[in-house]
């Protein structure tokens, strides 16, 4: 079973990457850029058949080591289909 | 006075710290990250560097260390634990201190001398300085903003964690001399007990007149008694 983190800087936690990045997309002449959020992606393949049990042991490794809960957040997603390899 | 000095792969300034201390009179040892026994030791530091190389978030993978457990148990006992620079990275992802280090404000990396100012004198670090002294002491850090949550940040302004702030010469508090846009200036914390702090400038880096200050001293200095004490 495959699983999709996403890992986002919290609302409220300066993050001058993502201020950069829409900086430069604005003086670009990207104009309808009002905001920029960046992460983190990770995809994890488990020996698991259990999509709850995936998504629990998923949610134990951003508590203990993915994510900083004082600066981040996360988004886990489990992707049913059996992974090749 | 016997002080760990803790060696994670990806360490740096691990020899600069031995070396500051032994020139304060305590007697530094280093000790390999893969070490979890510190019963032998009266304190510790986990000096600069870029621990695990910093992956995944500086501090991450470094405070499940072996050694981590060690240095748990000495910070719960109330013995002086002092992280620098990326030991300060560490200490905050282990949870000993609060809060967190991102990114400078301005995403470029500070290799410089900046002032502090002593805040409160309540801990290992500072209790040989006196409150409202200006330090001129080196920063040498990519992800050195200190950051917290608002309410963690007020606690800790009320207990008085704060020990150092950047300030300009005089001792000017303001954003104008704020290197790396920290919360609150803040530079140097420490835990409730005053037994853990961490800080992003160096003092073993000014702890000796060919090195342009001897500001650090007064730091290592007030580490070095609190050994002793213990």
């Amino acid at each position: 079973m495959r699983l999709h983190i996403e890992i986002t800087r919290r609302p409220g936690i300066a993050d001058p990457e993502a201020v950069t990045v829409s900086r430069a997309l604005r003086e670009l002449g990207f104009d309808t850029v009002v905001g920029v959020g960046m992460g983190r992606s990770l995809v994890i393949d488990v020996d698991e058949t259990d999509p709850e049990a995936a998504r629990e042991a998923a949610d134990r490794m951003c508590r203990q080591l993915l994510a900083n809960p004082v600066l981040e957040d996360y988004t886990i997603e489990v992707v049913a289909e059996e992974v090749a390899g | 006075m016997n002080v760990a000095v803790v060696v994670f792969p990806g360490s740096n300034c691990e020899h600069d710290v031995v070396y500051a201390l032994r020139g304060v009179g305590a007697n530094p040892e280093l000790v390999w990250h893969r070490d979890d026994d510190l019963s032998a030791f009266d304190g510790a530091v986990l000096p600069g560097g870029f621990a695990h190389g910093d992956y995944l978030r500086v501090g991450a993978i470094a405070r499940f260390s072996p050694v981590m457990a060690g240095i748990e148990a000495m910070a719960a006992a109330g013995k002086p634990v002092l992280g620098i620079c990326n030991g300060f990275q560490i200490l905050c992802e282990a949870g000993l201190l609060p809060g967190a280090l991102v990114e400078n404000r301005d995403l470029s990396f500070i290799c410089r001398f900046v002032h502090l100012m002593v805040d409160s004198t309540d801990s290992v670090l500072t209790s040989a300085a006196a409150t409202g002294q200006v330090l001129r002491i080196p920063l040498n850090s990519y992800q050195g903003s200190y950051t917290a949550h608002a309410d963690v940040l007020a606690e800790v302004e009320a207990n008085g964690q704060v020990v150092l702030r950047y300030c300009g010469p005089a001792g000017t508090v303001d954003d104008e001399h704020n290197p790396n846009g920290s919360a609150n200036g803040i530079a140097g914390v420490a835990n409730a007990s005053g037994n853990v702090v961490g800080l992003m400038p160096h003092p073993e880096r000014a702890s000796e007149p060919i090195l342009g200050s001897t500001d650090g001293r007064v730091l290592l200095e007030s580490f070095a008694s609190a050994l002793v004490k213990v």
